[in-house]
């Protein structure tokens, strides 16, 4: 095993050989399935794009007119700029704590054999693999009794539940990646485990450290449940504010709604595409080396 | 106790065997250990205490026995329990078996290098950053009873079909975004099953099915399970599509639903967690059978390459 991490497969991709055009009817049938699924996902993605710039659509197949005011209204009526604030308060605790807390917990679990090992991982696997509502539940409540929910930090932390241990099981792979025996040597020259971790192991984890940290930044943002048993009115962030408009009593412009879910769209594409650029997914289960294909 | 009495003491039980943080080292146990201890901390005050404190409310309900709460989840007409949980396996359960199933060919069609590869992947992997809103929004768009989807079907003048507000919607929702997660995952399972095993099969003129059945499934029987555990706890916590594209008080009343309800419209915290417990056991109980079936699958190493 090399010292070095894995970076996500290289950019310059051999030119790859042009693959033969006949093909079985099996592949034409997945094909086919994929194009039927991208097409009804593209229908689903481009009916609210369109309606966002809808000034007016019934019973036709394009709406009358197009408008971008649903955009300005819909950033007015549901006060998006604290929204996006509080969203961007919220995603940035929670990774910069969940890497904090979750960084030298995987480095124990990567290297280290102790007694009661088993039960510490099913510890961090539990908040991944339980529904959000199950611990969520009884979580809020308790939260609401020591008055930290409804608000900013009762939001915080319900969303660092799962992030933590998210981190964990993904940095522990990056650290296995990562030769022992440069530890070994570091501390055969005198380093301490502080000076260790700064100087030989920060620099080489950096690129696991990153990815991890987008991954964690893309599913806060999009988590729902945990953010919706703790928030109120102050401290909503995108996702349950598009939800309470979405549900909540009144008159209110579908369009508006749909600039909104359009907006929310964007911002995690931008996300997703950064995240990509540092981690490349398929490495996150099986780690391979693509390029030598 | 004089400090030279205790040197000796010490320096000769050292003579007779290692001391005692020197023995705990052999057994894995020393000072790194304490670099665990803030995540482990933060688990246990934030996820374990609350589950028992949960565990414990839903044990001493407002008003009946020890079991009041568990009881009135399955039997109270109100609440609909059972229903509601059989709903949730309906909606869950062929949610994550198509994402499986789906992604399997697809996946194994994505291997190797072709052009237009990376952008196929990425418009595969774009249904994660839709959001359950966007998605519910517009499958009540293109879906309903004046979308794209049923003036197109009128073309051919068959009528509209009710495909959201309903079963159909709120699985169609748990496909869209349970996929992505699926495909990636089986991509990368398949991608990590060494290529030379199935050219050795090729070599011995093994057709493609025969190939499948006997090399590549089995090397990826594991990868599926997990795969399949993964997407069916995604769909099995479904909650905000079954309000938006289905029939939150008909036929898509989930578990999440119910529990929600007895916790933020009724506010009877022990009938909540009682619901919440529930939810966790029933999914408990299906993870806990495909993993079992899962052991009975080849467990070796896949091969592969990393």
């Amino acid at each position: 095993m090399s010292a070095t991490i894995e970076r996500p497969a290289p950019t310059t991709e051999q030119p790859a050989p042009r693959r033969r055009i006949t093909a079985t009817p099996g592949t034409y049938f997945t094909w086919a399935g994929m194009a039927i699924f991208l097409i009804l996902l593209f229908g689903v993605v481009f009916s609210v794009l369109v309606n966002s710039f809808a000034s007016k659509w019934f019973n036709s197949w394009l709406p009358a007119g197009y408008t971008a005011k649903w955009y300005g209204e819909a950033w007015k009526q549901y006060d998006l700029s604290q929204v996006v604030m509080t969203t961007l308060i919220v995603a940035i605790a929670v990774v910069v704590i969940a890497v904090l807390l979750g960084v030298p917990a995987s480095y124990v679990l990567a290297r280290k054999n102790f007694p009661g090992k088993r039960v510490v991982l099913l510890l961090f696997l539990l908040p991944i693999m339980m529904p959000p509502i199950t611990y969520g539940i009884p979580l809020a409540t308790l939260l609401t009794y020591y008055h930290l929910a409804p608000g900013l930090t009762g939001v915080i932390l319900a969303n660092l539940v799962p992030s933590v241990p998210f981190v964990v099981m993904t940095m522990t792979p990056f650290i296995e990646q990562i030769n022992p025996s440069i530890e070994s040597a570091a501390r055969m020259c005198g380093a301490s485990m502080g000076r260790l971790f700064m100087r030989i192991l920060a620099p080489l984890l950096i690129p696991g450290i990153l990815a991890s940290a987008v991954l964690v930044l893309v599913r806060t943002v999009g988590m729902f449940e945990l953010t919706f048993l703790t928030s109120d009115s102050s401290s909503n962030t995108l996702v349950v504010a598009l939800f309470t408009a979405m549900t909540g009593a009144g008159i209110r412009a579908q369009q508006s709604v749909d600039a909104m879910a359009v907006i929310y769209m964007l911002s995690m594409l931008v996300l997703l595409v950064i995240a990509l650029r540092f981690v490349n997914p398929t490495q996150l289960v099986a780690r391979v080396d693509e390029s030598g294909d | 106790m004089s400090a030279p009495a205790s040197t000796s003491r010490q320096s000769g039980a050292a003579d007779r065997r290692p001391s005692l943080s020197h023995r705990l080292a052999e057994r894995g146990i020393d000072r790194t250990l304490w670099l665990m201890a803030p995540g482990l901390l933060f688990i246990i005050v934030l996820f374990v205490y609350p589950f028992t404190y949960g565990l414990n409310l839903s044990l001493h309900p407002q008003e009946g026995g020890t079991f009041a709460a568990y009881k009135a989840f399955f039997t109270d007409p109100s609440m609909r329990g059972w229903e509601s949980l059989w709903i949730t396996l309906k909606l869950s359960l062929p949610a994550a078996l198509i994402n499986v199933i789906v992604s399997i060919p697809l996946a194994y069609k994505m291997r190797g290098n072709f052009r237009g590869k990376r952008t196929l992947t990425t418009l595969l992997v774009v249904p994660i950053t839709l959001g359950t809103v966007l998605t519910a929004e517009g499958l009540l768009n293109f879906f309903g009873p004046r979308g794209w989807f049923n003036r197109f079907l009128d073309l051919f003048g068959i009528g509209p079909l009710q495909l959201v507000q309903n079963y159909w919607g709120v699985l169609w929702s748990l496909i869209i975004s349970g996929f992505p997660f699926a495909f990636l995952l089986i991509m990368s399972y398949l991608s990590g099953i060494d290529p030379t095993l199935e050219s050795a099969a090729k070599t011995l003129g093994a057709d493609w099915k025969q190939r499948f059945r006997r090399v590549t499934l089995p090397l990826l029987a594991p990868g599926l399970a997990t795969t399949f555990c993964l997407t069916f706890v995604l769909a099995f916590s479904v909650f905000p599509s079954a309000i938006l594209v289905g029939d939150p008080s008909g036929s898509t009343r989930v578990i999440a639903y119910v529990a929600y309800n007895a916790w933020g419209q009724k506010f009877d915290y022990p009938l909540a967690s009682a619901s919440a417990i529930i939810m966790g056991i029933a999914e408990m109980i299906v993870i806990a059978v495909v993993l079992m079936l899962r052991s009975t699958m080849y467990k070796g190493s896949t091969g592969g390459k990393g």
